[in-house]
């Protein structure tokens, strides 16, 4: 059997979604990630390809333990969302899903910087699609804005690449180190794709604007190359610690005031993406290890939210927190599911989460960083609030909204059951995915300590939402209630963070505000200028034409006479 | 042999052709006259290439006459590289002329475009090939006096203003450029490049020959349409029919760029150019705010036709860039980037002419549902655009690559962050038209709009598919750009 590159299953696959239309689409679809994992696993470990380009070699399949675990995620990844969006009769997103994918998966391979730019770009270009296939204002704007984000990142990421070929010749996808300018650009392109903070407003910006299988594609892929990119260039700088600390903790802040429950996803995608960071950030093998297996845990159970979210945004139009409500009673397996990759993401014992994220804040404790371990364990207790009850409690249960639907469709239904299994095994039985790390495993997830440590968060946690649930906040009339109950999580938490929020927002809104009117009134003076009626665009007369002429060539002549 | 006649045929077969398309005006003579004489020099402009890449540069004294009296064809990797482009711009376009409408318009004329083009296809092409100033400026007339009339041969009225106010600016340029030749005669008493330049090594440089390059370089950069001389160039671009914008927006910057290389390098030479007068950061500054203005006066625009004009606006500015750095790799950049701009723009003039042929409007309103009306055009628009704005596996893209590059060789970073932006520009006003194309439904009661003639679509397709090939297949592109700025920097 002849094997080829990973990516081109999926562009040639690209290319016979395009050309085939219903029943055999969907066939075509469903096969080109089961093509390509079998391709993946007959791929020779010796495999090579490359080609050249101006004077460098570029390579564009390197296979090691790392690039073979994110190749099946993807090729997971792919087909969980392939499922899910089987029903929707729409070629551009198929053909941008299927394309977005491959690019992820020519990203994990490459073998050089200029194929990881390549694949960079083409990450951007592809996904874009599939916000600006909602077809509305508000997902176009944000469109165009996530677009010109993710250039931006690919321009930085070619300077730097450009800088350090300049510098040191090499244009090898290794360990790079922070040391040096086109080492930070090669780092803050990595970062605006990673989400760090203050580069992460493209995320929670255009994310919820996705069509329902959009999102899903777009938490699966984009992230999760920058954190495999981390993972190679950056891993053990310190400053990555401090990095992850923050984005895990910071997103709880806004997923808790959020009330598009999608966008609550999202912040909690960075609080997740601040785990991975961490322990990239502490180096060790076990570090390492443990960011990587969240990243797989973290594709699969966000994957399910996601999928859960978006089976209700199919259904009923709105995915705001306010306007929803009751919906377990028509859409019961969905709340069913949703349940599960919420138990994941708050990692429950014997959920995937639980497996993954105790191996960071366990190496954070090893390594000294008893601070980094004490945010961390408060960013899991946040994750539980927001996306562990808020999410399933607005959607299926809090106030009956009346609002009456069918169960979502049974390909969606099936992706989401597919989810939930590998979220429950690799929880139960982490070994297999153990085995698939780069480095070996010496860790057992189920030790007394790790058990009762977690469930006491967890169920204090929980507690505390009962309680407060109990005593206040909680009209028992439900009537205008959503105000109401977003102010009772933002008690959930401890109070000093209140004061921070209150504190914060106002600052945080003054500065985009202004940053805004900025902007405005820089494209309003450009305008004034460039505009079709603008001095620099009308068409000049003759005269003063010749008269400009006239200037430059005297211009010159005095430059050059005196 | 007739290999040896090749640079004298290379002008010649055109320059008959035209007259022969008035004599033989009978039905389609004419386009097959226009079609066997662009379509073989395009040919002979390939062998040329092949022969200069093996055997170094070639010398043809035009009827016997030897060089510092007689007119001398000199062909280097630069011309024969602008020749290329010229040439197989040229013909790629004749196919698509006989079906945009242009010539039903002019009814029984059209054998007066196929003379006019030829024409202007053989001054574009002699300008390129000559090694004898005076015959430069000769050769940049009877290309400038065609283009003019072909540009006025525009659908809309303003094509004759709009041709006019090119006639008035483009006389004062070649203007300039005889009268800086006139000095240069003066001073040397030679019109021979190559003897020019070996004159003035010889002879030292005065006043005279100061005032020469100033009245050249002014009259040059009006003819390439460097900010803010470019004031003609975005309402001939527009107005003209869509078969000659994309003749001229591929070709006639190009030589323009050329004839600005060839007389700061080989004449004057580099070092009189740029560090006996200061040359660099004036070009490198009117550069650089024509990438910007180009750009954004193009994201404002509502006529896309316009807008693509200013986008050249603005890739001059990169290319004038190049020149300026004074390195082998930013001359290198320039050459290549004449190359692949040609194609750029090329292929999304084209394109614009596919959809005019469909909708007659270039407004951006009338876009809006064209996706999926016109799926191969719009299609060839993205690529276009694509390539554009520089994303890799495109044509673009190695463009951008060597600029940068040539920035960071001279430790210029904030040039090479400019550039950069400036590309990030490139993809808002690409995005804009994409947009309303692919996700904006057409207005309720709009007419039906279908795809594009085949006739029309073969030469867009042909172009855009250059773009991607050009791409990836890289070898040829930069080798030859390579020699050329070798060849005209004098560096071996």
């Amino acid at each position: 059997m002849s094997s080829m590159t990973p990516f081109l299953v999926f562009f040639l696959g690209a290319i016979l979604v395009a050309l085939t239309k219903g029943r055999l689409q969907s066939m075509v679809l469903l096969a080109i990630p089961v093509v390509g994992a079998l391709n993946l696993y007959y791929l020779p470990a010796d495999m090579t390809g490359g080609t050249m380009m101006f004077s460098y070699t570029l390579s564009w399949l390197r296979i090691d333990k790392l690039s073979i675990l994110f190749g099946y995620l993807f090729h997971l990844a792919a087909f969980i969302g392939i499922i899910f969006s089987l029903n929707l009769r729409d070629t551009t997103q198929h053909v941008s899903g299927v394309l977005y994918a491959g690019s992820a998966l020519g990203a994990v391979f490459a073998g050089d910087l200029i194929t990881l730019f390549v694949f960079w770009e083409l990450l951007a270009v592809t996904s874009v699609f599939l916000i600006l296939a909602r077809r509305t204002e508000k997902s176009q704007q944000a469109a165009m804005r996530y677009l010109i984000i993710q250039i931006t990142s690919g321009l930085i990421l070619l300077a730097g690449v450009l800088l350090r070929v300049h510098e040191t010749g090499s244009i090898a996808f290794g360990h790079i180190g922070l040391s040096g300018l086109s080492s930070w650009l090669i780092f803050i392109a990595f970062g605006i794709k990673c989400a760090f903070p203050f580069l992460h407003n493209w995320l929670t910006d255009a994310y919820p604007e996705a069509t329902p299988s959009g999102t899903v594609f777009l938490s699966s892929f984009t992230t999760k190359v920058a954190v495999f990119s981390l993972a190679r260039c950056f891993a053990g700088e310190e400053i990555l610690i401090y990095i992850g600390a923050v984005m895990a903790m910071f997103p709880i802040y806004f997923a808790v005031i959020e009330n598009d429950l999608r966008r609550v996803l999202a912040y909690s995608l960075i609080n997740q993406i601040g785990f991975m960071v961490v322990g990239i950030g502490i180096g060790t093998a076990l570090a390492v290890n443990g960011a990587v297996a969240h990243a797989f845990n973290d594709v699969v159970f966000k994957g399910l939210l996601m999928m859960s979210m978006g089976a209700v945004l199919y259904r009923t139009g709105t995915m705001k927190g306010s306007e929803l409500g009751g919906l377990y009673k028509s859409m019961p397996k969905t709340a069913t599911f949703c349940i599960v990759g919420a138990a994941s993401i708050s990692a429950f014992p014997l959920f995937s989460g639980f497996v993954s994220k105790s191996m960071v804040m366990v190496a954070a404790l090893d390594e000294g960083y008893p601070i980094v371990w004490l945010a961390l364990l408060f960013a899991s207790a946040g994750v539980f609030h927001h996306a562990g009850i808020k999410i399933p409690f607005f959607a299926f249960f809090a106030h009956d909204s009346g609002i009456r639907v069918k169960e979502a469709p049974r390909n969606m239904l099936i992706a989401m059951g597919l989810a939930a299994v590998i979220c429950i095994f690799n929880g139960s039985y982490p070994w297999v995915l153990y085995s698939m790390l780069p480095f070996p495993v010496d860790y057992a997830p189920y030790t007394m300590a790790h058990v009762l440590t977690q469930s006491q968060l967890l169920f204090f946690s929980a507690l505390a939402f009962c309680m407060l649930k109990l005593y206040n906040l909680y009209p028992p009339e439900l009537r205008g209630i959503n105000i109401d109950v977003e102010w009772a999580y933002r008690w959930l938490l401890p109070r000093a963070t209140k004061g921070f929020v209150t504190l914060f927002a106002p600052i945080d809104q003054a500065c985009r505000a202004l940053a805004v009117r900025r902007i405005e009134v820089l494209i309003a003076r450009l305008y004034r200028h460039h505009g079709p009626h603008g001095v620099l665009a009308k068409s000049w007369p003759t005269g003063s034409t010749a008269l400009w002429v006239a200037i430059v060539l005297g211009g010159l002549l005095l430059v050059y006479y005196f | 042999m007739i290999t040896e006649h090749f640079p004298a045929l290379q002008i010649v077969i055109p320059l008959i052709a035209a007259p022969l398309c008035i004599l033989l005006r009978w039905r389609n003579v004419p386009f097959g006259i226009a079609l066997v004489a662009t379509w073989s020099a395009f040919i002979i402009s390939c062998l040329l290439l092949g022969q200069v890449m093996d055997q170094g540069i070639i010398s043809y004294e035009l009827g016997g006459w030897a060089a510092p009296w007689g007119i001398e064809y000199r062909i280097d990797a630069a011309n024969a590289m602008v020749l290329l482009i010229v040439s197989g711009i040229g013909s790629v376009v004749v196919p698509y002329t006989r079906n945009s409408m242009l010539l039903e318009y002019i009814h029984e004329r059209h054998y007066m475009f196929y003379s006019a083009y030829l024409l202007c296809l053989t001054g574009l092409m002699g300008v390129a090939i000559t090694g004898d100033a005076f015959n430069l400026f000769v050769f940049l007339e009877i290309s400038s006096l065609s283009s003019y009339v072909l540009i006025s041969l525009g659908f809309d009225r303003r094509a004759l203003t709009a041709a006019y106010q090119y006639l008035v600016l483009g006389t004062i340029g070649a203007t300039f450029i005889v009268i800086g030749i006139g000095l240069l005669y003066h001073a040397t008493g030679s019109l021979n490049m190559l003897d020019i330049s070996q004159r003035l090594e010889i002879n030292g440089y005065d006043r005279t020959v100061v005032a020469a390059f100033a009245f050249i370089t002014v009259g040059t950069l009006l003819k390439l349409a460097l900010f803010p001389l470019h004031l003609w160039l975005p309402d001939a671009y527009t107005y003209a029919p869509s078969s000659v914008s994309a003749f001229l927006a591929a070709t006639a910057t190009k030589v323009a760029v050329y004839v600005l290389l060839r007389f700061f390098f080989t004449i004057f030479g580099a070092e009189f150019s740029f560090e006996t007068l200061p040359s660099g950061p004036p070009l490198m500054a009117l550069a650089i705010i024509a990438m910007f203005t180009g750009s954004f006066v193009a994201i404002f625009q509502e006529n896309i036709k316009r807008m693509l004009a200013y986008s050249s606006v603005a890739q001059i500015g990169y290319m004038i860039l190049g020149v300026s750095l004074v390195t082998v790799n930013g001359v290198a950049a320039t050459v290549l980037h004449l190359f692949n701009h040609a194609l750029i723009k090329g292929g999304l003039f084209l394109a614009m002419g596919c959809i005019y042929f469909r909708i007659s409007s270039h407004h951006i309103d009338n876009f809006a549902g064209l996706g999926r009306r016109m799926p191969l055009t719009m299609a060839a628009f993205v690529v276009g655009g694509l390539s554009l704005i520089g994303v890799p596996l495109t044509a673009g893209f190695i463009s951008k690559w060597q600029f940068v590059l040539a920035a960071l060789d001279r430790d210029l970073w904030w040039v090479a962050a400019l550039l950069m932006m400036s590309s990030l520009l490139a993809v808002v006003y690409v995005w804009r038209v994409v947009e309303q194309a692919y996700f904006r439904s057409p207005p309720a009661g709009s007419e039906a709009v279908t795809e594009a003639p085949t006739s029309l679509l073969i030469p867009t397709w042909v172009l855009v598919g250059a773009n991607i090939y050009f791409g990836i297949e890289t070898e040829l592109p930069l080798t030859v750009s390579r020699m050329a700025a070798r060849a005209l920097l004098g560096t071996q």
